[in-house]
């Protein structure tokens, strides 16, 4: 079952799009002293309106209270809440860029394929991989992938939906 | 109608009701400022000495009048000065709409001259902002500007208008002002369960705050309290909720608040916190703080809610409504065994005298008050002075206490004072402040003058920066440390130099004879006043302390 790590929680915010939103929510999680882990802004079907994604490590529910009523007063903002942990559906992105020998190719390859992450770029000396999946699902690739020589790795940083209606 | 950007700004300001604006001009506003020349008939533009002031002067005004204030400013330094005006506000939740003037839209973002991202600068410090490089878009912005300035908690608004929207035409149709949303009324139930815990209680007490005095609930507060002979102790910013000599009133709570009103907040077994945010000021050990009492927190922002203090009862409602429906499902009631007790705390005197006959801050404020009648209008600077208005002026009604609360402004004062001036003509209004907040912003004595209003200063001048100094008295063990400017500044002869009636006074005697001639003035007058400056502050709890630790002689 896809989970989201019970060290995390996600804020999910649909926004006018505005000039200076994703700022906006920025600045007052800066300013008001909560840590985020990763912010993701994109379109929705809704003409005009965004979804933003907050991912925050603080689980404390005071803290999430607060979080959620400091950004639920921006005008922009049409609607907060925080996700939830297990009926949610979670996913991230990740590129790598890594150095290949004869070596490491066919043990990446293989890791890749467990993974079902995708080959992209091949070359002589490196290889693009591309992965989608549960954050936990990133980290455990990434836990693997530190045996090697990275070049350059990022991730998205996470989107989600909540299962039904 | 074809009108520019800058005369649809003065048409949606003459929309909702605006009258006066403070301000000063420059490049970027210079349509702007065009405008109001036009308009001056209907639109009375308010010159200060420096942006600041005018953002104070735009705040004071809000806070006494209850309307929007208003404020224009340049770009660049223009915009930059008003910062600390538009956090003041924000801080004390004071509507206000800070209108500025950007370079033309072609050069935002390539530095140009006396170019600032304003909007992002304010970000932090405002309900929200807009810029504007659209003439056609200066209408909304400015009617959506109004309403967010003034809806729920109020607060402050900037819009930033690039040089070029404001002397673009566009098409321009006259409306009503946007409506407010109605206000969030209280739950039934929540308001029986209130009510019900108030008349259980055997020990209550009101802890009421700015949001009171904002939502006009102060008579609701006072009838509740009378019916349910619950006793009231306020915030700094809730002064004037309660009549001075009311045996009710127990007077401000925190830091330098009363004997009284500390300990009934150590004792209570209900507090009723209404309009308030609990800060470091009063609620100086959050974990500590009421630890007897079921807490009631009745706000209308919901941020405010269990943010600084856990409460038992968070309740986000517009408080004036909820009063009003308290007030009905209260029962008659009488506590005397805790009036007794209140009695004796009330009866302890915690003050600071000075050695030998030098003025005495509370003798001061006192004669004051006898000569200034029971209707005028404090405003206060930040500081030692700040502390003693709050504590020894006779508060009476809301809006009368003006002071920069949450964010602590020296140099607030003077601007402020123009602004209640000119929002009250009818009214006295009298600028408490200090020698080192009074350096920050004596520069308005010019606007004062000018505009020949009769504002009298009293400035507590004992000749260091009181409040550190206090500090370093009591917790560095004297190391003075820049407390002690020994400045050379001649005060009467400043004020003569800026237009402005200038008095000294050491004694009670000196200061009457000054303060009666003050009185009669057409035009500011500034009184300097001998201060020792080894007279503290007090009772005090320090910092993070609770009742226990209070300082009282």
């Amino acid at each position: 079952m896809d989970t989201i790590q019970n060290s995390r929680k996600v804020i999910s915010i649909l926004v006018d799009n505005k000039p200076n939103t994703l700022a906006r929510i920025s600045s007052l999680v800066g300013r008001r002293n909560y840590n985020i882990e990763t912010i993701t802004a994109s379109e929705t079907h809704m003409p005009g309106v965004t979804l933003i994604t907050l991912v925050v490590t603080d689980t404390d529910p005071d803290v999430l209270d607060q979080i959620v009523a400091h950004i639920e007063k921006l005008e922009p903002v049409r609607e907060v809440h925080v996700m939830d942990s297990t009926g949610g559906l979670y996913r991230e992105l990740l590129l790598l860029k890594v150095i290949v020998d004869k070596d490491a190719r066919s043990s990446l390859v293989e890791i890749a394929e467990v993974y079902r992450a995708k080959i992209i770029d091949l070359s002589r000396s490196s290889m693009i991989i591309e992965l989608t999946g549960e954050p936990s699902k990133l980290d455990g690739f990434m836990d693997l992938m530190s045996e090697y020589e990275l070049v350059e790795v990022c991730r998205t940083g996470v989107t989600g939906m909540n299962r039904g209606m | 109608m074809l009108l520019s950007g800058a005369q649809i700004v003065m048409e949606e300001l003459l929309a909702h009701g605006v009258d006066t604006v403070f301000g000063y001009p420059g490049g970027a506003a210079l349509d702007l400022y065009d405008a109001l020349y036009e308009y001056s008939d209907r639109i009375n533009n308010v010159m200060t000495a420096h942006e600041q002031g005018a953002s104070h002067a735009a705040d004071g005004y809000a806070r006494s009048g209850g309307k929007t204030g208003v404020v224009i400013a340049t770009s660049g330094p223009g915009a930059t000065n008003l910062v600390t005006g538009i956090a003041t506000a924000w801080m004390d939740s004071t509507p206000l709409v800070a209108i500025t003037a950007n370079v033309a839209s072609h050069l935002i973002g390539r530095d140009a001259f006396q170019e600032i991202y304003i909007t992002g600068i304010t970000m932090p410090i405002t309900k929200h902002n807009f810029q504007v490089s659209d003439a056609s878009e200066i209408s909304d912005v400015i009617r959506d500007a109004f309403r967010i300035a003034h809806s729920g908690r109020k607060g402050p608004v900037l819009v930033d208008i690039t040089k070029d929207a404001t002397i673009a035409k566009v098409e321009y149709e006259p409306r009503k002002p946007m409506d407010l949303p109605a206000p969030l009324c209280i739950d039934a139930s929540d308001a029986e369960k209130v009510a019900e815990l108030i008349n259980e209680a055997q020990r209550p007490l009101f802890y009421c705050g700015g949001g009171v005095i904002a939502s006009d609930a102060t008579d609701w507060i006072r009838r509740i309290a009378a019916k349910a002979d619950i006793p009231v102790c306020h915030s700094m910013m809730g002064a004037g909720v309660m009549p001075h000599d009311d045996p009710l009133n127990l007077g401000m709570v925190g830091m330098h608040g009363t004997v009284a009103a500390n300990r009934a907040a150590d004792e209570c077994d209900l507090l009723l916190a209404v309009g308030v945010r609990f800060p470091d000021r009063v609620a100086l050990s959050p974990k500590k703080f009421a630890p007897k009492a079921k807490i009631v927190h009745i706000d209308a922002d919901r941020s405010e809610l269990n943010k600084n203090v856990k409460v038992d009862m968070a309740i986000r409602c517009d408080i004036l409504q909820a009063m009003e429906m308290l007030h009905e499902g209260v029962a008659e009631a009488s506590h005397p065994d805790w009036m007794a007790k209140l009695a004796d705390w009330k009866a302890v005197c915690s003050r600071d005298c000075p050695v030998g006959d030098g003025l005495d801050p509370c003798s001061l404020i006192a004669k004051i008050s006898e000569l200034s009648g029971p209707d005028a209008i404090y405003v206060t600077d930040v500081g030692q002075h700040q502390m003693w208005a709050a504590q020894y002026v006779h508060h009476n009604e809301p809006k009368h206490f003006i002071t920069s609360g949450g964010l602590g402004t020296m140099g607030f004062g003077y601007g402020a004072a123009i602004g209640a001036k000119l929002a009250n003509p009818g009214k006295r209004v009298v600028h408490l402040t200090g020698d080192g907040s009074f350096h920050m912003n004596f520069n308005e004595g010019c606007t004062a003058a000018k505009y020949k209003l009769p504002i009298i200063t009293v400035l507590f001048n004992n000749r260091v920066l009181g409040m550190v100094y206090q500090w370093q008295t009591q917790f560095y063990g004297g190391r003075y440390s820049a407390t002690e400017p020994e400045r050379l500044t001649d005060f009467p002869k400043l004020a003569e130099a800026l237009g402005v009636k200038g008095y000294a006074a050491s004694t009670l005697e000196e200061f009457e004879a000054c303060y009666r001639k003050a009185l009669e003035e057409e035009g500011p007058v500034w009184i300097d006043c001998a201060i020792d400056r080894h007279i503290r502050v007090l009772p005090m709890i320090p910092g993070g302390g609770t009742v226990e630790d209070m300082i009282t002689e």
